[in-house]
């Protein structure tokens, strides 16, 4: 049973049409990575998973429940992109809330050991109003996991963290991955996406345009030899055609220097699936 | 229905950080500190009138006095039901504090009415202990006393518990500001529809007093203060009653048990709009 399944997702704002009839699924313990401009539907797509929007047309359903009701938000943790949370709460007091209202019986263990994964321990006892927008967006990560959710749902949570901050992040979902939490993750950082994440979606205009591993995505574009007559590349050939290149290279008199198997990256899949566009 | 107390906390709390309570509770005590030397110079005073026959000078200053001080008290109370409410959806939506707390495995209609439940929890308290705080201080400096003294005072609560729902569902369509200025606008007509009730029974107009009674029946909370203003003079009979009577701070004609009955319902309808309202707003 998928941890999300997305069925013909549509949403329309009036006449703005935000989501036109997307499937999706995050299999159980997968970490997909959902990409795509601003304004393509990410973000209401997740919303529309954790019931915060409802859907103009198609079904959502979090590990069969259907989104939004009480049962899938009793399975889901959220990190929306633009949050806040009371600055008069300390770290320890807010996941103490959210576990009261999640239904957690962690108690103090689990605040614990939410804070020392986003690293926060030694701001336990600080108010909200006095951490940085990084420490919140961390505490914002933990306070997603009271109660063990098997489904995340994270809106943009590096935003605002610098790159130790992004790696503890990195870390903290690979380890997620290997306690077999599902995770949907939205981003603009296509880097961090294609480290940690097993799969990649990317939508425009509401649509998903592109999906796949992110080696699935990352294409062949061919095959450059470096000769005593400089680099050449052919663009056809594949990792499988290298050797027969070289050995023909080198029949032919040439000396070869080097051999490099050209694959696109991400970042080039996803510029050429939006092309190009940004709002 | 678990979460209702940790939201009715969650609710007190941000209400004492901003400091409302600070300021009510200063207002309260300016209010107080005036209204006991009012009564000081107005019951020294009374000794040495020579009213009309027939009027009970003691008995309309401390009846007069006392629906002006039902009103303050309504007024205080309004001002910190609308507070505490006036940004609990929309307001809360925009700045991103309540995404965080919808998506708890909490019911929307469960957040709205333990949001409501902990402003009723401050405020009718609250309007109780000015309510007994100031009859005590024209009891005590006047030797008057109202002629009931629960009912209107529980009338007086029930009226800013209706305020704190209409503020609530406001909210889930208002910005806060937007919300606080319709409140206070909503609330301002209800004191008007009651005036003009009472000019309109001085002039015998019969047009004032249905417009009047049209008002006082689509907004209760002015109602009940209507009623609980008569309920203080129920047993006043005479020249006394009849001067009462013309108000703006003395007895009232609409009340009842239909108009209790007629409050309770029109809370649950508010709350029924202010539920499916949420229940439909994408956040």
């Amino acid at each position: 049973m998928p941890a999300l399944a997305v069925r013909g997702l549509e949403k329309r704002y009036g006449s703005v049409t935000a989501l036109a009839g997307v499937d999706l699924e995050v299999g159980e313990g997968e970490l997909v990575g959902l990409l795509g401009p601003n304004g393509a539907g990410k973000s209401t797509l997740v919303k529309i998973a954790c019931g915060l929007v409802r859907a103009s047309g198609g079904t959502a359903q979090v590990l069969d429940a259907r989104a939004g009701s009480l049962q899938a938000r009793r399975r889901i943790g959220y990190l929306a992109e633009l949050f806040r949370f009371p600055g008069w709460y300390s770290a320890d007091e807010l996941l103490e809330l959210h576990q009261r209202l999640a239904g957690s019986e962690g108690g103090a263990a689990e605040r614990t050991e939410l804070l020392e994964l986003v690293e926060l321990t030694e701001a336990r006892s600080r108010r909200v109003e006095q951490m940085s927008k990084g420490m919140q967006q961390r505490l914002g990560i933990a306070q997603a996991l009271v109660g063990r959710p098997p489904l995340l749902l994270l809106d943009e949570p590096t935003s605002a963290l610098d790159p130790v901050g992004r790696r503890t992040v990195r870390v903290l979902l690979e380890e997620l991955r290997g306690r077999g939490t599902s995770v949907l993750l939205n981003s603009h950082l296509l880097s961090e996406v294609e480290l940690v994440c097993d799969r990649v979606a990317i939508l425009l205009h509401g649509r998903l345009v592109a999906e796949g591993s992110p080696a699935e995505l990352a294409r062949a574009r061919g095959v450059e030899i470096e000769t005593d007559q400089g680099v050449q590349v052919f663009e056809d050939a594949s990792r499988e055609d290298a050797p027969r290149l070289v050995a023909e290279l080198v029949a032919a008199g040439r000396s070869v220097y080097g051999v490099r198997v050209l694959t696109s990256t991400l970042e080039e899949t996803y510029l050429e699936a939006v092309g190009g566009e940004t709002s | 229905m678990r979460a209702v107390p940790t939201i009715v906390g969650y609710g007190l709390r941000e209400a004492l950080r901003r400091k409302v309570f600070a300021v009510v509770l200063l207002l309260t005590l300016g209010f107080l500190g005036l209204y006991w030397l009012a009564n000081h110079y107005v019951f020294r005073d009374v000794e040495n009138i020579s009213p009309p026959v027939g009027i009970d000078a003691r008995t309309f200053a401390g009846a007069f006095m006392f629906g002006l001080a039902m009103f303050a008290t309504l007024f205080l109370g309004v001002v910190l039901a609308v507070f505490l409410t006036l940004g609990v959806v929309r307001g809360d939506a925009e700045r991103g504090l309540l995404q965080p707390l919808v998506v708890r495995p909490v019911g929307r209609s469960t957040l709205l009415f333990a949001r409501w439940l902990g402003a009723v929890a401050v405020c009718a308290p609250y309007v109780g202990a000015v309510y007994v705080a100031a009859m005590l201080i024209t009891g005590l400096t006047g030797h008057w006393w109202p002629d009931h003294v629960v009912v209107p005072g529980l009338e007086l609560a029930a009226g800013v518990a209706i305020v704190a729902a209409l503020s609530l569902l406001g909210s889930v369509f208002l910005t806060a500001t937007a919300n606080g200025i319709a409140v206070f606008m909503i609330f301002g007509a209800g004191l008007v529809a009651g005036l003009l009730g009472s000019i309109g029974h001085a002039l015998n107009s019969h047009t004032l007093q249905h417009s009047a009674k049209i008002g006082a029946w689509l907004i209760p909370f002015e109602a009940l203060y209507q009623d609980g203003l008569r309920e203080i003079t129920a047993n006043t009979t005479g020249f006394t009653g009849f001067l009462l009577q013309l108000g703006p701070f003395g007895g009232a004609y609409t009340g009842g048990a239909l108009l209790r009955l007629w409050a309770i319902a029109y809370l649950a309808l508010v709350g029924i709009l202010a539920v499916a309202g949420f229940a439909r707003k994408d956040l």
